[in-house]
């Protein structure tokens, strides 16, 4: 059962009305429309939706690369003019579920200003308990700094690790250096290790 | 120096039965090889099914897993060995006492497995321990890790103890311990092991592999 | 077992410890009780546990980014591998993602199948639970035993019917890969019925124990409201008298047609998250057993469904099944291609673990290691 998207953001509006929360469109059969919230009412909108609208189970927070906001447009439409961010972002995607009124996904999204320098997002440990190990598994893979979080640091990666690996530009260490059958995209990463017989 | 076989066998329809000590050692080493508890991923749900009533592997005299490395001289990798997990696993190797035989049950420990392209999964542990047996599949069925049970006890069998090419635990000299991998910033330091992982050289032909 | 300051270097400092009697522990990643490469750094106080934080990633195998590179039905394989226990159930959720993604239809006899299939699952994953629990009260080995037993037997069936033990990387996106052979129902049937003995046989052993009735009652309980608040998921929050089933709740498939009940239990300790999974194995041997009896004939797979070339529409969806161990969702991102641009897995363990310093915070050494094995983890998931 979808959420009703439009009524909740009516809510929205109607109890903070100074939020900066706006309605992304899912193009696909899925129709699970999104809810595009400024970090800076993350959090009173997400202790909104908790308290008063019941939606008390944060089921999922996804982690997504766009360094093409143009992709992030396509997939999750707004409304009116387009977005206003030129260069690449990264996201956090939460889904929001009520176990009382048995309704759901209610799907936010939180943007980083950029890939490089600006990449906070504020962290809702506070709100659901349930981020804490999620936000920093995107912290690890993604690079997103969750500010408020209580022990932001890497998880599923060693603690020496320094890259991002989920980004889209992230280079894969080249350990194939043994490959006696290899094809496609192996093939191509072996090649630069075989002489080639002439 | 060798029994005459003919010799031994009229000496064993009498009740007296002849060996080496090799012979003796072999055989009490390998029908009594106790496992070091170290499953990783769905491998080790196959190999606790090995041991289990349908499959025992009680009947190898191996169904003894023992928790600390100290007590086990058989290690099975059972599972991915991600990079993560790379130093944790020469370091538990290491703490073995010699004789030590490792099997490399599934493909992830052989070679990485359909995980190959991963940017945290070792292809393969045999970059930085030495693997007796590989036993390939995804999983390996119950009896596939029988059949690689006793084709270490083949190999047990055929071992030597003595003279110049006898087995790595009879020889002073022979490495018992390995280095252990540090985490680096990009990927483990160093990446294998250049004294165990010697891969043969492979040649390209014009118009890629297959 | 290794005892090195060094190892917590990256650990928040605990204030104001007494700390010369604290003794810090890290339990893992090679421990017998640690249900695979897990770990965590305790920090005790005698026997009292002060502090826990887990350590894991030792199973991380990118599953996320391999799936970027790869078809979408090239992933299908890799989803058996995630809960490596229930190979089959992990199958559908994502086969329900993609189908929500794409707007796929599936035909009613794969509907059944896969119900049937997804029970079996649960009742091969309880009954391995079962075995686990009880290895790690240290009864190592015998209860196991019996569990494999019977667990061996729905093996077989899923042998004859995918051609796998445990990775059977069945399902499809419309479907199943293939129809049930000859008799297999039959086969099912007949040990649908005969469950039902061995369920009694192991209820017989366990619920009036007293070794379990001492170390299980009133050991790694929360109040539901923080269960809820925490994201978990599954049996741990029916323990807890939390009428949340993703199968009653939010019904995926055809369960809305079958009569089941959801246990509940009282007190969401240990003992309560045991017996609510005997009691769940009982309502799937009913739902096994009705659709078994109104499994129709027809496709099995939806004839129109697309296989090579496969590109769902731009957009994306979140699907979620109710797994064996909780709620195993599926995030499927699609830029219009054949490979997905994000492809997330919720894990029902992962999250499950967030709560657990919080449930052993001030108990024994030994309660630490039923209650990790009641929340029923496996790493394949955890780590993905």
């Amino acid at each position: 059962m979808t959420a009703e998207t439009e009524a909740i953001l009516g809510e929205i509006r109607a109890a903070l009305p100074d939020a900066a929360v706006s309605m992304l469109k899912n193009p696909g059969p899925a129709a699970q429309h999104s809810l595009l919230v400024g970090n800076h009412d993350l959090l009173r909108v997400a202790t909104f939706l908790r308290d008063q609208v019941a939606f008390d189970l944060l089921s999922n927070v996804t982690g997504v690369d766009w360094p093409d906001p143009k992709k992030a447009n396509a997939s999750a439409a707004p409304e009116g003019e387009g977005s206003p961010a030129e260069d690449g972002f990264l996201e956090a995607v939460y889904h929001l579920y009520s176990t009382s009124k048995r309704v759901g996904p209610l799907v936010l999204r939180a943007r980083t200003a950029d890939r490089d320098q600006q990449v906070q997002i504020p962290s809702l440990v506070s709100v659901f308990r349930s981020a804490e190990f999620q936000e920093r598994e995107i912290f690890d893979l993604f690079g997103i700094q969750f500010a408020g979080h209580p022990d932001l640091r890497r998880i599923l990666m060693w603690d020496e690790f320094v890259d991002h690996p989920m980004r889209k530009d992230y280079i894969a260490p080249d350990d194939y250096e043994y490959e006696p059958t290899p094809h496609d995209a192996v093939l191509e990463k072996a090649k630069r290790h075989y002489p080639a017989e002439s | 120096m060798a029994i005459d076989p003919q010799l031994a066998a009229d000496l064993k329809s009498q009740g007296v039965h002849v060996t080496s000590f090799e012979q003796l050692i072999n055989w009490g080493r390998s029908s009594s090889l106790w496992p070091l508890q170290f499953g990783l991923a769905c491998c080790a749900i196959e190999m606790i099914a090995a041991t289990m009533a349908k499959y025992d592997m009680a009947r190898f005299g191996a169904e003894v897993f023992r928790p600390s490395p100290r007590q086990a001289d058989l290690m099975i990798v059972a599972g991915t060995v991600t990079k993560k997990m790379a130093p944790q696993v020469v370091r538990l190797y290491n703490q073995m006492a010699e004789p030590k035989y490792v099997i490399a049950m599934g493909a992830c420990a052989i070679s990485g497995g359909p995980f190959k392209e991963g940017y945290n999964v070792l292809k393969g542990i045999d970059r930085f321990i030495p693997v007796d047996v590989v036993i390939p599949g995804c999983p390996p069925r119950p009896e596939a890790l029988l059949e690689g049970l006793m084709t270490l006890r083949d190999k047990i069998a055929k071992e030597k103890l003595m003279g110049k090419d006898r087995a790595r635990h009879a020889d002073p000299k022979g490495a018992a311990s390995f280095p252990v991998p540090e985490y680096g910033p990009h990927d483990l330091q160093p990446v294998a092991n250049p004294s165990i992982w010697k891969p043969k050289p492979l040649v390209r032909e014009e118009g890629g592999g297959e | 077992m290794i005892s090195d300051p060094s190892m917590f270097s990256s650990a928040p400092v605990l204030e104001g410890s007494d700390d010369d009697q604290l003794l810090r522990v890290s339990l893992g990643p090679q421990h017998p009780s640690t249900h695979g490469v897990f770990r965590m750094n305790v920090v005790l106080d005698g026997e009292t546990v002060v502090s826990l934080k887990p350590v894991f990633g030792y199973l991380h195998r990118n599953h996320e980014k391999i799936a970027e590179s790869v078809t979408y039905l090239s992933s299908m394989p890799y989803t058996d591998r995630l809960d490596y226990i229930c190979p089959l159930s992990n199958n559908w959720a994502y086969a329900n993602a993609v189908e929500k993604l794409a707007g796929i239809e599936v035909p009613e006899r794969a509907e059944y199948m896969r119900v049937i299939l997804a029970e079996l699952t649960r009742l091969i994953n309880h009954t391995a639970f079962m075995g686990f629990i009880l290895g790690d009260m240290g009864a190592w080995g015998s209860a196991l035993m019996y569990a494999f037993r019977e667990r061996e037997l729905i093996l077989d069936l899923f042998e004859d019917l995918t051609g796998a033990r445990m990775m059977a990387n069945f399902m499809r996106f419309g479907g199943c890969r293939n129809d049930l052979p000859d008799g297999w129902a039959g086969k099912c049937s007949v040990l649908v019925d005969d469950y039902g003995p061995f369920l009694d046989e192991m209820e017989k052993f366990l619920v009036g124990n007293e070794i379990l009735l001492v170390r299980c009652q009133d050991v790694g309980q929360l109040p539901a409201e923080k269960l809820i608040n925490g994201g978990i998921t599954g049996p741990m929050l029916r323990a807890a008298g939390v009428n949340y089933d993703i199968r009653k709740a939010d019904p995926y498939g055809i369960y809305e047609r079958f009569n089941f009940r959801i246990p509940l239990g009282e007190k969401g300790d240990v003992y309560d998250r045991i017996m609510i999974r005997f009691l769940e194995m009982r309502e799937s041997l009913k739902i096994l057993r009705q659709a078994l009896d109104q499994l129709p004939e027809g496709d099995f797979v939806n004839p129109k469904a697309k296989i090579r070339g496969f590109k769902p529409p731009v957009g994306e969806a979140y699907a979620r099944i109710e797994g064996p161990k909780g709620e195993l969702g599926f995030h499927l991102i699609s830029d219009g291609s054949v490979n997905p641009y994000r492809y997330r897995v919720r894990p029902p363990s992962f999250i499950n673990l967030t709560l657990l310093e919080d449930m052993c915070l001030g108990l024994d050494l030994a309660d630490v290691v039923i209650i990790l094995g009641s929340i029923d983890i496996v790493l394949g998931e955890v780590d993905r």
